[in-house]
């Protein structure tokens, strides 16, 4: 008997009705889309964007080329050289990532002894020429220091939690 | 010199239908695009032109400057044929379709049985398409149209004797008027298992979701028209919306009383919309049947390919057969106010 019912029940196309009676109510909803370049969607102080090293408010770089980035980068992009300073501390002479290898990971940020190594909230950056993708020590050092104010308050907001 | 003028005249009248139509097929894949992104919580194009209203110029424009690829081992000959068959009866059978009271190209006395020659041609277009490109996806996908459009033809064409036999005419003028008078006096409500048997299959025979199997982006890439790129692919796409566009003109045509309005010979309202032209009432149940075209498919999954042929051969055509049955003995017995 249940089964006649159905038979002539799907004669009646209740099923496809139902299914267009919520496709249909959807069409009068909110629309989530966000209209991107006006609107942006918030970031968390967390976000892992574009590297920068950072300095001390005196000044001196952070780095102190420990290489720890170095040796956790999954995806081989850091490569670091370093000599003693005149005044006897250890400092990179150069510190460059491959912005086409990196996976944006965070380790390097996660081993730094010294908070040098940071991603900033960067996402929206391009290369016009090649090579231009490999981020030397004083390009990285200039995106820090332009960030320096949200870098210091992204760690501040997230320091609770490590 | 009265042979030239006719031809012009008659050109005239055709250059007058075809550009309407070509503008009419862009702004539905718009239309498209923005319903079934508004039913997806989404906005759709709305970056070029007010709210995105010329996004299909940009796209026609895009399609145009790109390059046609003649695959290395393709048909050369079929290969550039194939989009000209399809597009051709798409826009020819529109010759046969009565606008409004006597305004259609070519009023023959055989229009609907015009029509289904010119709609079941359109399948060549297809077929040729997937052979002559010499790609495995495309000839699944030529396959799939093939077996298709022809099964469910025979569920169309069984759904449209229902329509000839209440009208008792095959010229489309005749079958709108023999629907004269308000919304239930038209042939959908007598008809109403043909009505949707009709629309099922032209779904099916426009190729659209959810019986896309030809296409099947998932499955079989683009399925016939895989190897088609730039303007040679968007005639298959002007075709298919043109044929969209017409199975619902038709529709609204032999169910949906043409251009009567929904009022037509009631006491009071039908007075009242006496003033609006029979074309607005065409072209706004047109659009009914356009916008069922987008709803179904923002709402249902494709079917699977042996659930389509069993739906056509084993559901569809029964119900139109039982349903003419019903419907002899209602003309026999002159049922209600239709017969």
């Amino acid at each position: 008997m249940q089964s006649v019912k159905e038979f002539f029940g799907t004669f009646m196309l209740s099923e496809l009705i139902k299914g267009m009676r919520l496709t249909g109510k959807h069409l009068f909803d909110a629309k989530y889309t966000l209209e991107y370049p006006e609107e942006k969607a918030p970031q968390s102080p967390r976000f892992r964007g574009l590297h920068a090293l950072r300095r001390y408010p005196n000044g001196e770089e952070r780095c102190i080329a420990c290489k720890l980035c170095e040796a956790v980068c999954p995806a081989l992009a850091i490569t670091i050289e370093s000599e003693p300073r005149d005044d006897g501390t250890r400092r990179t002479t150069r510190y460059d990532i491959d912005l086409f290898k990196c996976i944006y990971c965070g380790f390097c940020e996660e081993s730094c002894p010294v908070d040098s190594i940071v991603e900033t909230r960067i996402h929206e950056y391009h290369f016009e020429q090649r090579g231009e993708q490999i981020m030397h020590k004083q390009d990285l050092l200039a995106v820090g220091e332009r960030y320096e104010a949200q870098l210091a308050e992204d760690r501040a907001a997230d320091a609770p939690y490590r | 010199m009265d042979a030239m003028i006719e031809l012009a005249w008659t050109v005239t009248k055709i250059v007058a239908l075809v550009i309407p139509l070509f503008i009419a097929v862009a702004y539905m894949t718009y239309a498209e695009r923005k319903i079934i992104s508004a039913m997806q919580l989404r906005r759709g194009p709305n970056r070029v032109g007010w709210h995105g209203l010329l996004q299909p110029i940009a796209d026609a424009l895009k399609l145009l400057m790109k390059e046609v690829v003649l695959p290395q081992n393709a048909n050369r000959a079929l290969f550039v044929i194939a989009p000209m068959l399809s597009i051709m009866p798409a826009l020819a059978a529109w010759a046969v379709l009565p606008l409004s009271e006597g305004l259609v190209i070519a009023d023959i006395n055989a229009g609907l049985l015009y029509v289904l020659a010119m709609t079941s041609m359109g399948v060549y277009g297809i077929i040729l398409a997937g052979w002559a490109s010499n790609s495995k996806y495309a000839l699944l996908g030529a396959m799939r149209a093939g077996a298709q459009v022809v099964s469910y033809e025979i569920a169309m064409g069984f759904a449209l004797v229902g329509v000839l036999m209440s009208a008792g005419s095959l010229n489309l003028g005749e079958i709108v008027q023999a629907q004269q008078g308000p919304i239930w006096n038209w042939f959908w409500l007598p008809l109403l298992p043909l009505f949707v048997v009709y629309w099922i299959s032209g779904v099916a025979e426009t190729n659209r979701l959810p019986f896309d199997v030809a296409e099947g982006e998932s499955e079989i890439v683009a399925g016939f028209h895989v190897e088609y790129s730039g303007m040679a692919f968007a005639i298959f796409f002007l075709a298919e919306y043109a044929n969209m566009i017409l199975i619902s003109g038709l529709a609204a045509i032999m169910f949906l009383g043409g251009w009567y309005s929904p009022f037509h010979g009631l006491p009071l309202l039908g007075p009242a919309f006496e003033w609006v032209p029979g074309i607005v009432w065409f072209v706004l149940k047109t659009c009914l049947f356009l916008f069922l075209f987008i709803w179904f498919r923002a709402t249902f999954p494709r079917y699977r390919y042996d659930q389509i042929m069993r739906l056509g051969w084993k559901v569809l055509i029964p119900v139109t057969v039982v349903w003419l049955i019903v419907l002899s003995v209602m003309i026999l017995t002159g049922f209600g106010p239709w017969f």
